[in-house]
């Protein structure tokens, strides 16, 4: 082992896995990101509510379709990034997977939310109820509450550090029991019409309705980023604050 | 093989003398069937219909909770540190008391499904698709709710966390569960249903060892 | 306006409960970091006069 001088070089993934570098290059980010986020949800509202045409079977309730399947899509999105902070904090022990799967949890459940909500309005002028209990909307519905149990989870902990891997171990079980829950629900019934987007062999609907949802799937991806970066900061301050506080409690006072 | 049988002729013996818990969990299963009827209404032909899901509902919430005692028992009285430095692995102390389990608690809850089947009108083709389905499904569940009782282990005792986290996990085996028994909307899925079944709770045993060991593990440091 | 169709209660309806669930959602991210980063200042405030030992 060489002396205490010699230090091995940073490598770029120790400088993005540090807190404090983490907090010095997302900053920069914040306002670039923002001014994007801004930009695409203008275009992609104009698109949505004006610049495109009316669907021959839905007539004008397409356009809930534009602001309903971003959130769907990130609903499952930021899972994926859960699960795989839960396996860089299970695997690695990484203190930036612990930050990234508290921080994404209340942000996934909010867009599931988001989803339901426009795919109960959606559904309404067309099946003529509120609610129904097809395949997409149950599944969306379990992965609300699976979302909710992790966020319980993490509140019911006062170690935060220990509840991190116990979470992720959660998260992970959760993982795999998502297709699982697919596969069940729509066994159990189908509604819903079937995925016209991303059908292999090509996307079914035309060009003048693609445009607007890609547009508002990266506008609401967008948004997700800088939410995401702006939470993981609080939360590196928080285990800040936690651990000063910790510190405090053990010095003697004058 | 002895310190697994050791552990199973453990957990059986600790689960005989605390005989009153599980009395109450009894009690528990088939109260929840008898207040059904209160519920939706005395008619016979509707409980004889929804019958085999209120027994299949009744026995999730009562292993769920069953299952909260698996490892707070031993973490209470150190016996889990005491596993972590044992000669078997920790995954098949988790395995041994899994058996015990399904041998002390989910056993007598079957014992006392006819008693469901008499209070909601059920046929005897149908108990009997019930019991099958139970049997089938109650290891997978009672392993998904291992994984939610070793992750919670440290938590609260009595907290509804631990099967709160579980229960939306528990969805498809309640659906193939119930999908074995009700009659089927097309030919031959109830069968399809009990095969799905049996290859769930074989998937859910086989990896709730490692997930209830590594949770545990994680539990105590 | 754009021509909504019949059933543009619903189309409004979804556009505003998004929009209003989406500022919420920035304000309160937002708004919790301030109050944390509020925090730690005045706790490390506190430590200073401990620190000069």
């Amino acid at each position: 082992m060489a002396s205490t001088e010699t230090v091995r070089p940073m490598r770029w993934y120790d400088r993005l896995g540090h807190p404090g570098a983490f907090l010095s290059w997302s900053g920069r980010l914040i306002w670039p990101l923002a001014g994007v986020t801004v930009l695409l949800f203008v275009w992609g509202l104009w698109l949505a509510l004006y610049g495109s045409p009316e669907d021959y079977q839905m007539g004008a309730t397409v356009r809930i379709m534009y602001i309903h399947v971003p959130n769907a899509w990130l609903s499952q999105f930021v899972y994926g990034i859960m699960t795989v902070a839960a396996i860089g904090t299970l695997v690695w022990r990484h203190p930036m997977a612990d930050v990234t799967m508290k921080a994404a949890a209340p942000l996934g459940a909010v867009f599931t939310l988001m989803a339901l909500f426009t795919g109960s309005l959606w559904g309404r002028p067309t099946w003529g109820t509120f609610w129904e209990w097809d395949g997409r909307l149950t599944s969306t519905l379990i992965l609300f509450f699976i979302y909710l149990g992790l966020i319980a989870l993490w509140a019911a902990f006062d170690d935060k550090l220990r509840a991190a891997r116990l979470v992720a171990v959660l998260t992970l079980v959760g993982a795999i029991n998502i297709p699982i829950i697919k596969f069940s629900v729509d066994w159990w019934n189908t509604l819903h019409q079937p995925a016209s987007v991303f059908v292999a062999g090509g996307p079914k609907m035309p060009m003048n309705i693609l445009m607007p949802l890609f547009v508002m799937l990266f506008a609401f991806t967008f948004l997700f980023l800088l939410l995401q970066i702006l939470a993981m900061r609080s939360e590196i301050v928080t285990r800040r604050i936690d651990a000063l506080q910790r510190k405090m409690a053990m010095e003697p006072r004058a | 093989m002895t310190g697994f049988a050791a552990v199973v002729r453990r957990d059986i013996r600790l689960a005989v003398a605390a005989g009153g818990d599980l009395m109450t969990l009894l009690l528990f299963f088939v109260l929840v069937g008898a207040l059904m009827p209160f519920a939706v209404g005395p008619d016979k032909v509707l409980l004889g219909r929804i019958a085999p899901g209120i027994v299949w509902i009744a026995a999730v919430l009562a292993l769920l909770l069953g299952l909260d005692r698996l490892f707070m028992s031993d973490r209470e009285d150190g016996s889990l540190r005491a596993f972590r430095n044992a000669d078997i692995a920790m995954e098949a102390i988790v395995f041994a008391k899994l058996v015990a389990f399904w041998l002390t608690v989910i056993l007598p809850l079957l014992l006392a499904v006819p008693i469901h089947a008499l209070l909601l009108g059920m046929s005897l083709e149908t108990l009997g698709r019930t019991l099958l389905s139970l049997l089938i499904g109650t290891p997978g569940l009672m392993s998904l709710g291992a994984i939610g009782a070793a992750i919670t282990v440290g938590l609260r005792r009595g907290g509804l966390i631990g099967p709160v986290i579980i229960l939306p996990l528990a969805v498809p085996i309640l659906i193939f569960g119930i999908g074995a028994v009700a009659p089927p909307p097309a030919p031959g899925a109830d069968r399809a249903a009990l095969f799905f079944l049996a290859a769930l709770s074989l998937v859910l045993s086989a990896i709730a060892p490692f997930a209830a060991g590594l949770a545990l593990r994680l539990g105590e440091d | 306006m754009p021509a909504l169709g019949p059933h543009a209660a619903f189309i409004i309806a979804a556009y505003v409960g998004v929009a209003l669930v989406t500022f919420v959602l920035i304000a309160a991210v937002v708004l919790n970091g301030r109050a944390k980063r509020r925090r730690l200042r005045e706790l490390e405030k506190l430590r200073r006069p401990e620190a000069r030992q």
